[in-house]
């Protein structure tokens, strides 16, 4: 279980608030998408949780499965079964693919005090996992996201995801820069990780990513904090009448947002 | 006070210049030249960024010999082993030198009549112009040993020469020249630092067509002191390849001088450094000059320093394009990554162009890890000293896909994992 209460966060570099009390409790096992407009702070939610630079917490807490999130190096937040997929994975010459998943699960198995995967066993499970995501065993082989279209650095992430079995993933627009096909295979393999105690945090602008990973709460994101919580039919309302009706309704300057 | 204390460090040293037996003309007309520029200062052009008291002092500064439990670097490579300790030939550690398609001597058993005297210190000579190189006048002056290789067909077998550093004190001078004929082809490999100081030059005539392949590894004594220059005569659509590995080491200065004589022929070198100043200095130094005298050729310079701890890096590389050498493609990138402030990388890339239908580039960069990439590998789980080891293989990865065999590639990947290792915090 995922707990944020009453974030707060503003940028180290500038003295700006970009999270004004955020509250947020996901389940077990259950789909959460958060959308918003534009510079509401629903990427800067997602670094913060998972331990990027640049940002202050001054308020609040966040808490995964009893780990203080904001007390851990991001190495523990991963370990602890946190992942990000990133709206712009990095590309890493010279480090190959396999190499860095491997070092990845390593990594996180030491940590939890588990073994390391034998190299036999580790290729079996990546060549079942990029299988059933459609993922070239050539790709396996180039190094980290160098050269890859935007929709195999997409797959690439929830190839990461599958292998990395966390807890609790974030997917961050995972649907931008993607064609319909590419983020249909995406979702699919998002679905295909739910299993019922997994749960997701999907950050969008769009409904239709939320046509393929369906919600079980859809929240709306502006101006630092969630203004309106419902389900998928919230969306909807979202895609129809647009963000400036909520906006109004809860008194935040467009151009703010 | 005695004339000897009078002396300069310089003047002593050039005092000290004794000519071994063989090649008499040759060390002869070696140390004129030598006496007539004199050893390098401070104030000489290409020596600013590098301080040669250290090369010039008639005595080496000791250095102690680094030992780990790594295993011996191309151990599972079939190779003909050539052993020098400590600058001496070491005839119970080294190989057969017969070995089929090519000719082996040691400079010391050469004498005078030998295919190698019409070539030893001739490309040394035409190498010093216009820049002057007077250490590696005094190699070929006052070289002990070293190794003649003719080479007449395409040979699979490696050439691997090993510089074992034992005595504290060594210095170790040794001058080599490979001759490779139309159409062969060979791979030199050579590895280890050799002695407390080094200074090694190898002379290389690569005929029409022929293909000389050279992966050097210099050893990982934090104290050695070296000096090498290579000097290269590349004809007609040949391929000239090296590259270096250089991890550790006080102080070390590459010296690379390429002459594209022939049309349509390659001359690319390359070079991967690593330095902790941590508990001892760190100071490398490629110094480069690639001379295009024919059309079509193409020439690369792709040199990549990690440096930490207040290691120093230079790099200073030069493109000569001469009159009439069109279409010559020449390249040239030296990048530093800086794993703290308190590192530091100088470069200095010229190029000198008297054609006019020519393509040549240069870069040159300094930068610190990748701050984004981090946190992409952190939050995978990979801990911060890991995910910088990775991405310091990153940056490194253009330099050593510049060897072309990938067995070789693999183990220059081992030993700077070793290195990264054993570097962290």
């Amino acid at each position: 279980m995922l707990e944020i209460k009453n974030l707060h966060v503003k940028l180290e570099e500038e003295d700006k608030q970009i999270l004004k009390g955020v509250n947020l409790t996901l389940e077990d096992g259950k789909v959460h998408a958060i959308m918003g407009p534009n510079g509401s702070g629903k990427s800067t939610l997602s670094y913060v949780l998972s331990g990027r630079d640049g940002y202050e917490v001054t308020e609040g807490e966040a808490h995964l499965n009893g780990l203080d999130l904001l007390e851990a190096e991001p190495e523990e937040r991963a370990a602890a079964g946190l992942f990000l997929a990133f709206q712009y994975p990095v590309e890493i010459p010279g480090v190959g693919n396999m190499t860095f998943l491997r070092t990845a699960l390593n990594s996180q198995r030491k940590a939890r005090g588990e073994d390391e995967i034998s190299a036999g066993d580790f290729l079996k499970l990546v060549r079942a996992k990029a299988k059933s995501l459609k993922i070239d065993a050539e790709m396996l082989k180039r190094p980290v996201n160098v050269g890859f279209s935007g929709g195999e650095k997409k797959r690439n992430e929830i190839l990461q995801m599958a292998i990395l079995e966390p807890k609790m993933c974030i997917l961050d627009e995972t649907d931008s820069g993607l064609d319909v096909d590419a983020m249909r295979l995406v979702s699919e393999g998002v679905n295909a990780l739910r299993d019922g105690t997994r749960s997701f945090l999907v950050i969008t602008h769009y409904q239709r990513l939320l046509d393929h990973i369906k919600p079980d709460y859809v929240h709306i994101m502006a101006d630092g904090r969630i203004i309106e919580t419902g389900g998928p039919e919230l969306a909807l309302e979202v895609e129809k009448n647009g963000y400036a009706a909520l906006l109004d309704k809860h008194g935040i300057a467009q151009e703010m947002a | 006070m005695s004339a000897v204390e009078k002396m300069t460090p310089a003047e002593a040293r050039l005092a000290r210049v004794t000519l071994p037996e063989g090649m008499g003309p040759q060390r002869r007309a070696a140390l004129d030249r030598l006496v007539a520029m004199g050893l390098p200062g401070r104030r000489d052009e290409y020596w600013r960024w590098t301080n040669p008291t250290d090369l010039i002092a008639p005595e080496p500064v000791p250095a102690a010999p680094f030992a780990d439990d790594e295993p011996a670097l191309f151990d599972d490579v079939e190779r003909l082993k050539i052993v020098f300790r400590d600058g001496v030939f070491d005839a119970e550690a080294s190989d057969d030198l017969a070995l089929s398609g090519i000719e082996i001597s040691r400079l010391s058993e050469a004498g005078d009549v030998n295919w190698a005297s019409s070539l030893y210190g001739t490309l040394e000579t035409a190498g010093q112009t216009p820049v002057e190189r007077p250490f590696a006048a005094l190699n070929t002056a006052s070289a002990e040993d070293g190794l003649l290789i003719r080479v007449t067909g395409k040979i699979e077998t490696p050439v691997n020469l090993i510089y074992i550093h034992e005595s504290e004190s060594s210095d170790a001078i040794l001058h080599h020249v490979v001759k490779l004929e139309e159409g062969a082809e060979i791979t030199v490999l050579e590895n280890g630092p050799a002695g407390a100081r080094a200074n090694i030059v190898m002379e290389v005539d690569v005929a029409k067509t022929a293909r000389f392949h050279h992966i050097r590894v210099q050893g990982r004594d934090h104290e050695r002191r070296m000096l090498t220059g290579i000097f290269a005569r590349i004809n007609e659509g040949a391929l000239f390849k090296s590259f270096t590995l250089s991890s550790n080491g006080a102080l070390t200065r590459n010296e690379c001088v390429l002459d594209i004589v022939g049309d349509d022929a390659n001359a690319h070198v390359a070079g991967a450094a690593l330095g902790d100043g941590k508990s001892q200095p760190f100071h490398h130094d490629d110094t480069i000059f690639i001379t295009h005298g024919a059309e079509r050729g193409e020439s690369r310079q792709v040199f990549k320093k990690v440096l930490k701890n207040g290691a120093q890096g230079i790099f200073q590389g030069k493109i000569l394009v001469k009159p009439g050498a069109q279409k010559t493609d020449g390249y040239q990138i030296s990048q530093a990554l800086l794993l703290d402030e308190d590192s530091q990388f100088l470069a200095k890339p010229e190029l000198e162009i008297y054609a006019d239908d020519v393509q040549c580039s240069h870069g040159s960069t300094t930068g610190a890890i990748d701050e984004t990439a981090l946190f992409y590998l952190r939050s995978r789980g990979i801990p911060t000293e890991e995910a910088t080891a990775l991405l310091v293989l990153s940056f490194l990865a253009d330099a050593i896909e510049e060897i072309e065999q990938e067995r070789f590639r693999d183990e220059i990947v081992i030993r700077l994992e070793g290195w990264l290792a054993r570097h962290r915090g």
